[in-house]
Order: C-alpha cells, then structure tokens, then sequence
C-alpha cells in the first residue's frame, strides 16, 4: 500500500475539505491531490531517484510528501539547521535527487549539481503540469528517509518504508474521524519523523494541518487562537516555554495536546495540566525508527494520575504510557533474556510499523523480530512503559553502570537548577568518572559544592559527580533532545583536556 | 485465495475495492456482491451482476473484519456489493478510541 492511497482516500471521502493552511486560503484534499499528481510527474520527468526537502514546514511539504510517494521515489527532508559541510555529506548520499529549498541553500545545491526549487516555485510546478497523471504505484518501498539527530553519533538514515508508514496509520488513526472545523498546530520541523507522521495521520482523520514555520511561544498562542486550532504537538522544551509565560495562555479552542520527543523536565505537565483543565494531555513515546508513536500516555490517565494519591499511580504522569495496538513491548536485560515488571533493561519493540532499517545496511531486527531501541526502561505491573535514556548513555565508573538520568533526576530537584546534564569522561583510574553540567534558575546562583552535597545526601558515593561545571545554557537539538557527546568534549575543552 | 497484507482487492460487481490490513494463514475466498474479488487491476474487464441479497453496500475508510477477527479489510473504494468471507458476511470494525498523538 502506498500512502498516497491515504491522500486519494481523503479526497475522495472529503475533497473540499481544508485540510492543509489557513481556515481562509489553505488546500482542500482535493487540490492537494492534483498537486500531488502534478509534482510526480515533474519528479518522473527530472528522472530523479529522491525529492530533497530542505525547508520550513509550509504546504509544499505534504505536496512533496505524496509527490515523491506517486512518483515511487523516497522524500527525503533534511535538517536545516546543519552546518553546509554536514548538508553535503548528507546531499551526497541521496545520489540524482532534485530538491525543494529555501533560496539560501541553492547555491551550495548548484555547486553539487543538484536541482533545486523553492516551495512557492514547487506549488506553482506542480499546479501547472498538463501530462497525464502517473499511475500510483502500489508499494514502491521506500516512502522517507529520516536522518537521526545524530546526538550519540554520526546521523543515520532512517529508511521508513510505506508499509510502516501505512502500518502506523492504520493501527493508530480511524479514517475521517475528525470533525470539519479540527484544525492541527504542528511544531515540530519536517525533518522529525513526527512532522512526516503527522501529515498523514492528520490527512487521514481529515482534521486541517496549520504549520507553524518557526517556533516561538507567544507565536505559537497567537496562532491557535487565529486558527481556532483543536489539537497541538509540541516537544517538551515548547511546552515548558508556553506555561512559563507570565501573561494569559488560555487556548479556549484547544482540545488535544500531545508531546513526545524527548524526555520531559519534572513538574512542567503537571502545571500544564493545571493551566489548561480542559485539554486532552497525551503523552506520546516513539522513534524514527519505530514510525513515530508507540506508547501512548493517554487524556484520562493523565488526570488518574495526578488525581491520585497512590505513588505508584501518580508516577505514572511521568511514564511513555502503554503500547499502541499491533506494538509489542519487550525489556531484556545485556544477555537477551526477558525481564520481569519492574527491572530496568533494554527496550525492545516488534510491529508492523517498526522499521529498524538504516541507509546501506540489513534492517537491524532480531530473529523474532524485534527491535532494540538502545533505550532504557522498565514496565510497572500495569504494563506500563518508562523510560530510564539512552543505554549508549550509560557511564562505567569501575565496572559500575549507572543512567546520567538517575542523577540528572535529582539535580533537578534542586530549588536552584533549571537544567542539568551528567556525562562520563576517561578518568585513568575509573575508567569513566562522573561530571554534571547545570543552568541555574534565573536570578540564581548554584555553587558546585552545594549541588555535589545534595547529589551525595539522595544518592551514594559513587553515584556524586566529582565536577560539577555552571553553563548559561545546555547543548540541545532544536527538538529539545540534549546533545550529551557536545557536553563531554565542550567539558574536557574548557577545562583543557582535550585540544580544541 | 491466501491474502497478504497490504495487498488490493477489486470487487467484480461494483466499485468497491478494499486492502488487506490483516489476513488469516489459510486459503479462504473474499467475495463482493456474491462475487470473488480479483487481486489485479483489471476487475472492471470482467463485470458480473450481483447476487440477490449481497447489495448492502460498502463505505469508505471502514473496516470490515470476519466473525474470528482474523481478516480485516479496509474499504478504499465504496461500492453496492456485500463484502463476504467463505459466504458469511464481513460487518464493520467499530471505530478504534486512540488519542491522536501526532
């Protein structure tokens, strides 16, 4: 099945339904579709093997999305936040594509011979063609290539395939379930697996998808009160940014907010769901390679939780939730075997929707089909999920492994520290020792003493980093993941240990 | 037939047409309008009325599931038939209650 079947479903169920832009100019499914016929046959006649989108979000990329699907070749968005040398590695790897654009990167496209159009120029291509329409093949494989963001390591391309895609609707989105007047606000950039994901989820429930091109937080209110927007995804950094505003944040229209992407700072849910009683919080946990969403915290047992006077109910506001339908969840520990409710291992995931297929290489799945999400966590007696980070995160302080969240965890309990990372660097005789780095709380001052003795007053010994450095600001993607190997080498840098 | 997922299939009798979102191991024979359904493109080359009685009709984006819940099939493409597996009626899935998370 190719998900453009999910676009001539929606123009065929609701084609003069709004459902991409503004409630007063936005695309109808039904012009959506012709654009996405016309873009297929501008992508057979280039003979390009992939359509490059390095732009904002804006209409041009659901048009490029289902283009690219009906021409049988992948889109592949990437980050445009990447310095130029990083692009053309990236670039490079995506041999005779043509590209969608912001005018600022079509000279280094020129340079590497590389077609390029903006998204205005795209619209205006695809809305002009007169060949007949292409026919739409059935499953031409490939459907996206995601680029990881590359915090732990080089980026891979993620290859998500249309069967995942269309898995991942199909189990988690009824067709035309949304209501005329829903209207989607989407935060995240295109080049996030949830910004693809979105596009057909939301095109597929037949609720109007209103991107925000640039996130600020008094943009992001403005623009769900103009739009009358009814559901929202933001990451945690944007949520935490939206309820620190010190002046009205009523959204009356809202009814749905779901955020994922990165793990959330304590206590900014809890004041979210207190700002905004009437909203639907869900909580959503998931991968590139995964497809997006697989667990979801959802609306009912957010309030359950926070209602609740049982601790073991109440963390769950701090959980990933239960898996969606067709997901199975597996912890293991270092050896392969499952582990009880309860015990902290490696987080394996099977379904349809899962991927785990990179660029050049055999899809990472074991014999059962599963795949590790080099994740850690655990499952409580009701099945569900927590997330402890990353197990490439995990630091060996003498042949003891310990999770930077543990720490992080309680150096933000700290009335004083707004943020907070807890890496590993070579110590010659630990093998690894302990570092943090912490932002104080405007109009604070922390001093490294004070925060090792609140560490060694909650944790043991071992568990107390033996420098604690004071930063401005914590390096994290645009997405509000931190990026822990730029903490360790800025670390060793600043303190000169390492040449810079 | 043996259905694979993800796979088209074409009613004879009218224009339905549905994919395979999940399929039973064993052979069994899907029919629409009292008719089998064909795997290929090219249903309409081969049109048949529909039998008496298997003109309930198709919706768009439904899901149609056998008694056992081992087939479901989404209707991509609505029509007049009756959606059946090995002659016995197939009746719509009722709509799932997931949070959109995206």
């Amino acid at each position: 099945m190719n998900i453009a079947l999910v676009l001539d479903m929606a123009a065929d169920g609701y084609g003069d339904r709004r459902l991409v832009g503004r409630q007063a100019d936005g695309l109808t499914a039904g012009e959506l579709q012709a654009l996405s016929y016309g873009g297929a046959s501008a992508v057979t006649a280039a003979g390009a093997a992939a359509v490059l989108y390095l732009d904002a979000n804006g209409p041009a990329f659901p048009a490029a999305l289902f283009a690219a699907a009906r021409a049988g070749v992948p889109l592949v968005p990437l980050n445009y936040r990447l310095g130029s040398e990083q692009l053309r590695g990236l670039i490079a790897r995506t041999p005779d594509a043509i590209a969608i654009a912001d005018p600022r990167f079509h000279p280094l496209l020129r340079e590497v011979g590389v077609p390029a159009l903006t998204g205005q120029q795209w619209l205006a291509e695809s809305s002009s063609v007169t060949a007949a329409p292409v026919a739409t093949p059935e499953d031409p494989g490939v459907a996206v290539i995601i680029y990881t963001s590359g915090t732990t390591s080089e980026p891979k391309g993620v290859l998500l395939r249309h069967h995942h895609l269309c898995s991942y609707v199909l189990g988690t989105v009824e067709f035309g379930s949304a209501s005329a007047k829903d209207a989607a606000l989407v935060s995240v950039p295109p080049y996030h697996v949830a910004g693809v994901a979105n596009v057909i989820t939301n095109i597929y429930a037949g609720r109007r998808i209103v991107p925000l091109e640039q996130f600020g937080d008094r943009e992001w209110l403005e623009l769900v009160r103009a739009e009358s927007i009814t559901h929202a995804l933001v990451v945690p950094t944007m949520l935490a940014r939206i309820i620190s505003r010190s002046e009205d944040i009523a959204v009356p229209s809202l009814r749905s907010l779901a955020y994922g992407g990165a793990a959330v700072p304590p206590g900014v849910i809890e004041r979210a769901l207190g700002a905004w009683p009437d909203v639907a919080f869900v909580g959503a946990y998931g991968l590139t390679e995964t497809s997006s969403t697989i667990s979801i915290l959802g609306p009912a047992e957010h309030r359950a939780a926070l209602a609740s006077s049982d601790p073991a109910v109440r963390a769950r506001l701090a959980s990933a939730g239960l898996p969606v339908p067709q997901v199975e969840i597996e912890i293991r520990d270092d050896a392969g075997a499952v582990l009880p409710d309860g015990a902290t291992g490696r987080i394996w995931v099977r379904g349809d929707q899962v991927s785990g297929e990179y660029a050049g290489r055999r899809a990472q799945l074991d014999a059962r089909g599963f795949f590790d999400t080099r994740d850690e966590g655990y499952l409580d007696v009701g099945g569900y999920l927590f997330i402890r980070g990353r197990s490439d995160d995990t630091i060996i302080r003498g042949g003891e492994n310990i999770a930077p969240a543990e720490i992080e965890d309680v150096l933000l309990q700290h009335a004083h520290i707004a943020d907070a990372a807890v890496v590993g660097v070579p110590d010659a005789v630990w093998g690894q020792r302990l570092e943090a780095v912490v932002v104080a709380r405007t109009g604070h001052v922390v001093s490294p003493e004070d925060v090792r003795e609140f560490v060694r007053a909650r944790l043991r010994h071992s568990k107390t980093p033996e420098r604690v450095a004071v930063w401005t600001e914590l390096p994290r993607t645009d997405t509000g993941k931190l990026i822990r190997r730029l903490v360790t080498s800025e670390l060793l840098r600043s303190t000169g240990r390492l040449p810079s | 037939m043996r259905l694979k997922v993800g796979q088209t299939l074409r009613s004879r009798t009218d224009q339905t047409a549905v994919i395979v979102v999940r399929a039973a191991a064993e052979e069994v024979e899907v029919t629409c309008g009292g008719w089998p359904m064909v795997g290929t493109p090219d249903a309409a080359a081969d049109r048949q009325p529909p039998a008496d009685r298997a003109t309930e009709g198709t919706q768009l984006g439904k899901r149609y599931v056998d008694a056992s819940g081992a087939i479901e099939l989404l209707c991509i493409k609505p029509g007049s038939g009756t959606l059946a597996v090995n002659d016995a009626p197939l009746t719509v899935q009722a709509p799932r209650a997931l949070p959109s998370s995206d």
